[in-house]
């Protein structure tokens, strides 16, 4: 035993110069990561914001004042630099393209799912695991080339409907929901499980209201954020169900407008060409156009991740006191 | 109507595995048994074939049979989920259900399994369960507020309201008392007690003072080595298994001489 007293530090183990030093050297390093990941977040928001205000402060009679004709008109009978034209038929296009999607997506990836964590083993659970995971790997353009060509062969060649993109959408929804439900799953406390069977209820019922039901907070982030994630998609909706300048409420028949392809199709129009003093034209009306579909689509996101967050928080489930 | 459980030459195996190796008891309606022994000797393991909760577990089976009131709970006609609704079981971690209320909590059994109840039965329901429980008087102005909310204790005592309102038959504890703290222990000891008017009582535990104090019969499991079954080594009055055990390896586990 030797006498080593309190007073001693080196007993202890003496904080050294180096350990302070790598310490601040760390913390310095965290704070400019976080700083580093910032700035792009930041710099888009800005760009989209102050490009995206452009359209909406130019009204159909050339006047520049704040106005909200962009969210109210089509695209139908708008020509040249015309400052007229919005996104209403792109806003339903996505509402009625990404509903469909989420209808096919949220019950076959929510199954899927329920499978894998409660009833799924030996090879075919393998199976459905290896293949969500090469779904998941799967280039959004040939989800497209996919879903038009499984139309062409039911319905003839041609066939583009918003059907046809939500198939598309499916194509890339379905494995980002099972692999998020699939972790929330399989965060819920086997114990709870057991809690269920020993009062006597049926698995159908335990998996129904114990397993779900406590999930159920986590999985609608994930479904939101699935969502999120495809209504973004361009490329296989360019494919699947083309452009249209103008409204159409029918899923199962006709082209149909969605924003990112709106974007793409005015950006791609070019600035528009002025010859005729004697009518109204705004040569970057098209750029304008473009810009303000980018914000409304980013705002339409940023929507879905708080909807996300307030049901996660009503349904998660209750520690206080 | 508590009932009486005969076991006949049980062996219960996981996969290939011989868990628990021939067991033969008898428990009598009304009593306190409890089920001593060391950790891994397979007396949780043999608690749960008691109402088929081992089955959860893959791979796992029985061979004999465990008769209840005359009737075996193996014979192919019975349906394991009715089982589990005469035989109630609590655990040895609380578990409430986190996404319920205290009221939801207690009557989860019975609403999941036969949904709707009229607001008044749920109400008597929920009272005569947490009475029961001996919690009534400690969360009745807050039987909307979360399971989670309430401390260790009073979420164990929460479980076995939550196991005795849909009426069972046999209450099996597996160490229900090992996440408490003493005084919550002695308020389920007091517990157990009072539910021995109603119901048959099987409890798995380490705290041998606790089987002491709370029960008639004691069963003592024991193991040879690890990768050998469990055994029921001897099974007696309690009191004659803390003075006078007829096995030597019963006498050293209680005395703690053993390993």
């Amino acid at each position: 035993m030797t006498d080593r007293t309190l007073t001693d530090t080196s007993a202890l183990g003496e904080l050294t110069y180096r350990r302070k030093f790598v310490n601040s050297g760390m913390t310095v390093l965290v704070y400019i990561a976080f700083a580093v990941a910032l700035i792009p977040l930041v710099w888009l928001s800005y760009t989209v914001l102050t490009r995206g205000v452009d359209r909406f402060m130019v009204n159909s009679n050339g006047d520049h004042v704040f106005n909200l004709e962009f969210l109210q008109q089509s695209m139908r009978g708008v020509f040249g630099g015309s400052p007229e034209g919005g996104i209403l038929h792109a806003m339903w296009g996505t509402v009625i393209i990404t509903g469909v999607a989420a209808l096919i997506s949220i019950p076959i990836g929510l199954l899927t799912s329920i499978y894998l964590v409660e009833y799924g083993k030996g090879r075919l659970k393998s199976a459905v695991t290896f293949f969500v995971d090469v779904m998941t790997g799967i280039p959004s353009i040939v989800a497209g080339l996919f879903a038009y060509a499984l139309f062409a062969i039911l319905f003839g060649p041609g066939t583009k409907t918003a059907v046809t993109g939500a198939v598309a959408l499916s194509v890339l929804m379905i494995p980002v929901v099972v692999r998020a439900s699939e972790e929330m799953l399989r965060l819920v406390p086997n114990e709870l499980r057991e809690a269920s069977y020993a009062l006597g209820v049926p698995k159908y019922l335990t998996v129904l209201k114990i397993v779900i039901r406590t999930a159920f907070a986590g999985i609608t982030t994930g479904v939101t954020l699935a969502i999120a994630r495809v209504i973004g998609e361009t490329a296989p909706l360019l494919i699947a169900v083309g452009v249209a300048d103008s409204l159409n409420f029918n899923a199962f028949s006709g082209r149909m407008m969605t924003l990112p392809v709106y974007i793409v199709s005015e950006w791609r129009k070019g600035e528009a060409v002025c010859n005729n003093p004697d009518v109204l034209c705004v040569p970057e009306i098209t750029e304008y156009r473009a810009w303000a579909a980018a914000l409304v689509l980013i705002l339409i996101v940023m929507a879905l991740n708080l909807v996300a967050r307030l049901i996660s928080k009503y349904f998660s489930p209750k520690t206080g006191r | 109507m508590a009932k009486r459980i005969d076991v006949n030459n049980l062996n219960v195996y996981y996969g290939g595995f011989l868990a628990v190796e021939d067991v033969s008891l008898a428990i009598e309606p009304n009593s306190v048994t409890a089920l001593i022994g060391p950790s891994g000797c397979g007396k949780s393991t043999f608690l749960r074939t008691l109402n088929r909760m081992h089955e959860v577990i893959p791979g796992a089976r029985v061979e004999g049979e465990v008769l209840m009131d005359g009737t075996n709970l193996y014979d192919s006609s019975v349906d394991p989920v009715a089982v589990r609704r005469h035989v109630g079981m609590v655990f040895q971690r609380p578990n409430p259900f986190p996404t319920m209320s205290i009221a939801e909590n207690v009557i989860a059994g019975v609403k999941l399994n036969r949904g709707r109840m009229s607001k008044p039965d749920t109400e008597e329901l929920v009272e005569a369960s947490l009475r029961g429980a001996n919690l009534w008087d400690e969360v009745k102005d807050r039987l909307g507020k979360p399971g989670s909310s309430l401390s260790g204790g009073q979420q164990q005592r929460l479980c076995i309201a939550r196991a005795i309102a849909i009426k069972p038959d046999v209450l099996l504890m597996d160490e229900p008392c090992s996440a408490l703290d003493p005084i919550s222990t002695l308020a389920i000891e007091d517990l157990i007690q009072d539910l021995k008017e109603s119901y048959t009582i099987v409890i798995v535990t380490h705290n041998m003072q606790q089987a002491a104090r709370v029960s008639e019969k004691t069963g003592f499991f024991n193991i040879a080595g690890t990768g050998k079954p469990g055994k029921l080594i001897e099974m007696d009055d309690t009191t004659t298994i803390f003075s006078a055990p007829s096995e030597k390896a019963t006498e050293d586990y209680i005395s703690g001489r053993f390993g």
